[in-house]
């Protein structure tokens, strides 16, 4: 039997108190009260939440809705990234839930030394995002009327060749921009992690994005990564370089190859 | 440490008295509150640590929903590689799905319709030509 409370884990960290201040300064899901459960030399962040809800059918009825699950995640990574903005942290993945803190205990022994070792890899840096679009939609609208006329079919054809050789131009653009991202940042950082370029209802401003990264960065180099990729920013019409971040270290918390000089 | 079963279990809990409809969000703006969801929601799903938790969200369910984010968030390219095109029959996703600009497709002759996402193109431009030659 189910108690009619579950603990769920937002993150994991060191002891040392960094991450006890930041239960005390937040709250969980449904503003309950965060709490640390220490093991092993290792702290997880955590609050109780009701069995009902974070039980299996409640969960997966809850990350079906697009709403309840934007809730969810929010919360989730505001208590992620308040407590990275304190201290180096493991961030879970979303609905990570045990019985009980005995259980949480219990995994934070059986995982002690692989959490310490990412702790170590991780300490003192942050997770930085580049996404870069390729924009042919103004990129056509720059060099040629955007609709395509009534007329004959030949002069539609030879219309859509054409757009069809802009959008290509942007793509090749784009392309060479994400390289040059990837060339430019490569001394700054410790590791980097390719995203699935993001497509669809969610997928934010105007063009394609046809690459999406993350890179490990060490916080003190934070400032120096968004200067050295000023120049690769809006340097043409059809491509589009977005950065995000600092994040806690999301897509760092499984180990990937390494790259770059540390 | 705190001990779970006096932690917030009380009667008092704000769990049990916060308002509806979506007791999980939050009032006011957080850390992280002006994020992008689709970069949160990559990170929080599809990365991060995975430990395996006492609750086991279905694995078909996970899948469904893997899925149903992909298409939100990511590739329709990938899941038309895996095979999947049901939103192709789902009206609120299929006008996105369609949209003309949203991939490069190599220049050249309009082509028959084909397998995939070349075919939609051309199936595409074959019905805008009916449309204007009406």
């Amino acid at each position: 039997m189910n108690g009619p409370w579950h603990s769920y884990v937002y993150a994991v960290g060191r002891d040392g108190g960094d991450l006890d201040a930041a239960a005390a300064a937040l709250t969980g899901f449904g503003g309950a009260p965060l709490r640390t459960v220490a093991g092993d030399g290792l702290t997880a962040l955590v609050s109780s939440v009701p069995a009902d809800d974070f039980g299996t059918d409640g969960l997966t009825e809850r990350m079906a809705d697009l709403a309840e699950l934007e809730a969810l995640a929010r919360v989730h990574h505001e208590v992620v990234e308040a407590a990275h903005a304190r201290t180096t942290v493991l961030p879970m993945r979303l609905a990570t839930v045990y019985l009980d803190d005995a259980r949480v205990r219990a995994v934070l022994s059986e995982r002690a030394a692989e959490f310490s070792e990412l702790l170590s890899w991780l300490d003192g840096h942050a997770e930085l995002g580049v996404k870069v679009y390729a924009d042919p939609v103004r990129a056509r609208a720059e060099a040629a009327p955007a609709a395509p006329t009534a007329g004959s079919g030949r002069a539609y054809l030879r219309q859509r060749r054409d757009q069809r050789r802009l959008r290509d131009d942007a793509y090749r653009a784009a392309g060479a921009v994400a390289g040059a991202v990837r060339d430019t940042v490569a001394p700054l950082t410790r590791g980097v992690v390719a995203h699935r370029p993001q497509q669809g209802e969610l997928a934010s401003g105007p063009g394609e994005n046809v690459a999406n990264e993350a890179y490990l960065v060490p916080r003190t180099r934070v400032r120096e990564f968004h200067q050295a990729l000023a120049g690769l920013t809006g340097s043409d019409a059809g491509v589009r370089v977005e950065i995000t971040g600092p994040w806690a270290p999301y897509s760092f918390a499984t180990r990937p190859a390494e790259s770059g000089a540390a | 440490m705190s001990d779970p079963l006096t932690g917030p279990g009380g009667a008092a809990s704000p769990m049990r008295t916060s308002p509806a409809p979506s007791p999980y969000g939050r009032p006011g703006a957080g850390p992280g509150s002006s994020a992008n969801l689709a970069d949160i929601l990559e990170r929080v799903l599809d990365k991060g640590v995975v430990i395996a938790g006492d609750i086991q969200i279905n694995l078909l369910d996970i899948e469904l929903l893997t899925i149903k984010l992909r298409l939100l968030v990511a590739s329709v390219d990938k899941a038309k590689e895996m095979g999947i095109d049901w939103w192709e029959h789902d009206p609120s996703l299929s006008s996105r799905a369609r949209t003309p600009a949203t991939r490069p497709v190599p220049a050249g002759e309009d082509q028959p319709a084909v397998e995939g996402e070349a075919g939609r193109e051309a199936g595409w431009e074959q019905h805008r030509r009916e449309e204007e030659n009406r």
